[in-house]
């Protein structure tokens, strides 16, 4: 208990010194834990894809369409048990910086695929009566303070004009990682006039949504859709839902890369942050560290002195960073919202940074600890009479 | 006839600077028996210190014998040192080494955490040892609420608190004005001849020495005379 209580004296001995190094490493952990939930933010969509959905898109890019007659081929491919469809509408809302996705899709079926979006049956019974009705995630509808039966007008990017509508739902999603920052609202509404204003663009979705009845043959039943429509004006491309996600994380690839490695620097920057310190300690208590093995203290007391005070140290710091990293991963949350609809910190990046913590404690203790274990009582002492 | 509690024989003793030997000691024979208050006396550079390190089993001869406590402690493992030496060597420091993060009950109770007493044990040890030093009251100050005198004080109590074999000082009024220096050397005899502790002091003061009953001269690294 008293070599406790040493370590602890010892650690509160230079105050502003530990401070320092205890902010410091607060910091690092911060930083570590915000890029690590930034990176996962990435990936959140495709975590949170289902291994029964698979995406059919136009061959040649996201961009082209395809035609609603290809539905009902898909449905009829074995193995198929559900197809619905979603158009990328790329509305703005009064302005660009608002930006949020937003989706014409299949009002009869799409929700049906997609039982992560929680709906209420009145919501969901207003959404199906009403043609320009839509719904948006809980995260969307606080953001912009909507409420059900608010209406509000989005300017055409892809599909130009105004676009009115009425919001009757407001879902919420069934897991952590459910986007709850998306609008949806009837692709019958934009086609109806796209059959009046423009007649060539109607009739075109962007996406099919396919449940196949077995994940496992999610290849085979892909490889079939395509075989459907190969040589046809509109070859498709079908893969899962998650290979589908993944193929947007992949377009950022050098960012999360850059990401990645700015997370390992951060953890160099904390060992050396505290290296530094328990450095300069154990230099600076030689002499009583010398004193102790003359009263008889073995070197694992001294290791136990010099570990006891880094993982303290690095225990406040690590503390210290990941009780900070809530409020500024929400920070970061809210800032970042219009780019990542799913950003939460998860359980294990916070035990991450608490081993990390951990471990550069252990490690920063190492090499003074051997140099005073090293050094001879006589050298501690500076007594060469 | 006191036993011997101090052996020396042909004890030699050298560092090294790089490649070049540097001889400290030459040839130390000598003998203290128990009960003895010997003071070590030379020039700087002499070799009293590290015969005095010698003794206490924080160095080891390059050759010879040394019995201290009828251990030839020049053949112990590092670990089997530290055993001993908490078991038989008190040591008193020139400027005092004392935890500036304890205070004096717990700079003097430092050595007792190595033993198996238990709690109630060692506060009425540490509350003896402050006592026979006079510091009683002042048993939670810390070291930088002390005097120069106070701090050698509470460093000796820390040396007699396991009740050593030895008592080994290392000019412990080095550091002392010379109203402290005197106090602190009745101090030591005291513990010499009321409780009969066997110590062994380095010092250059002669008035320091005056209260030692056997003077042992060093030039150059060897004995010159007892």
């Amino acid at each position: 208990m008293r070599l406790l209580k040493i370590i602890y004296r010892n650690t509160l001995r230079h105050w502003l010194r530990t401070s320092l190094t205890v902010l410091g490493l607060a910091i690092a952990v911060v930083a570590f834990i915000v890029i690590r939930t930034t990176i996962d933010a990435w990936y959140a969509q495709s975590e949170a894809a289902s291994p029964d959905r698979l995406i059919t898109r136009h061959a040649v890019s996201l961009t082209f369409f395809l035609p609603l007659a290809y539905e009902n081929r898909i449905q009829d491919v074995e193995g198929v048990k559900a197809v619905s469809h979603a158009t990328w509408f790329g509305g703005v809302y009064v302005e660009p910086k608002n930006f949020f996705a937003n989706f014409a899709i299949d009002h009869t079926k799409y929700l049906d695929l997609y039982p992560e979006f929680v709906l209420e049956p009145a919501e969901r019974d207003a959404f199906m009566q009403e043609r320009n009705a839509a719904i948006v995630g809980r995260n969307l509808a606080d953001r912009f303070g909507w409420q059900v039966g608010d209406r509000i007008t989005l300017t055409g990017t892809i599909f130009p004009g105004d676009w009115e509508l009425v919001i009757r739902g407001i879902y919420t999603g069934a897991k952590e990682n459910t986007d709850e920052s998306t609008m949806m609202f009837r692709w019958d509404y934009i086609d109806e006039r796209l059959r009046r204003e423009v007649p060539a663009r109607a009739g075109y979705v962007g996406t099919f949504v396919v449940q196949v009845d077995d994940p496992q043959e999610a290849a085979v039943v892909s490889e079939k859709i395509d075989a459907l429509f190969q040589n046809s004006l509109a070859e498709t491309k079908t893969e899962t839902e998650e290979a589908f996600n993944l193929s947007f994380v992949a377009m950022a690839g050098s960012i999360v890369l850059g990401l990645k490695a700015i997370s390992i620097l951060v953890i160099g920057i904390f060992m050396l942050v505290l290296g530094n310190t328990m450095a300069m300690t154990a230099r600076e208590r030689v002499s009583e560290y010398a004193v102790m093995k003359t009263l008889g203290f073995r070197p694992l007391h001294i290791v136990g002195l010099i570990f006891g005070e880094s993982l303290f140290i690095a225990a406040l710091g690590g503390a210290l960073g990941i009780a900070l990293s809530f409020p500024l991963g929400g920070l970061v949350k809210t800032m970042l919202s219009n780019f990542f609809p799913v950003y939460t910190i998860a359980f294990w990046t916070v035990v991450f940074a608490g081993l990390i913590a951990f471990v550069v404690g252990l490690l920063a203790a190492v090499f003074p600890t051997v140099k005073a274990v090293r050094t001879s009582i006589v050298d501690g002492l500076r007594i060469i009479d | 006839m006191a036993e011997p509690i101090v052996e020396l024989q042909s004890v030699y003793k050298s560092y090294y600077r790089g490649q070049l030997e540097i001889p400290v000691l030459y040839n130390i024979n000598l003998t203290f028996t128990e009960g003895q208050f010997v003071a070590l006396m030379g020039p700087s550079g002499s070799g009293k210190t590290t015969l005095l390190n010698l003794i206490a089993g924080i160095d080891r001869p390059s050759d010879g014998r040394l019995v201290v406590a009828g251990q030839d402690i020049s053949r112990l493992s590092e670990g089997d040192m530290a055993r001993w030496r908490a078991n038989h060597i008190g040591f008193i420091f020139q400027f005092y080494n004392l935890m500036p993060v304890l205070n004096a009950f717990e700079n003097v109770e430092l050595p007792l955490l190595l033993t198996r007493l238990s709690r109630s044990e060692r506060r009425r040890q540490v509350e003896t040892a402050l006592g026979i030093v006079g510091l009683g009251d002042r048993m939670g100050h810390y070291p930088n609420q002390l005097s120069g005198g106070q701090e050698q004080r509470v460093a000796i109590a820390r040396a007699i608190v396991t009740d050593p074999t030895l008592l080994l000082a290392d000019e412990p009024t080095g550091d002392l004005d010379r109203h402290s220096a005197d106090s602190i050397m009745d101090l030591l005899s005291r513990l010499n001849n009321e409780f009969g502790k066997t110590i062994i002091m380095v010092t250059h003061d002669p008035r320091a020495a005056e209260a030692a009953r056997t003077v042992q001269h060093l030039e150059k690294g060897e004995l010159v005379s007892s």
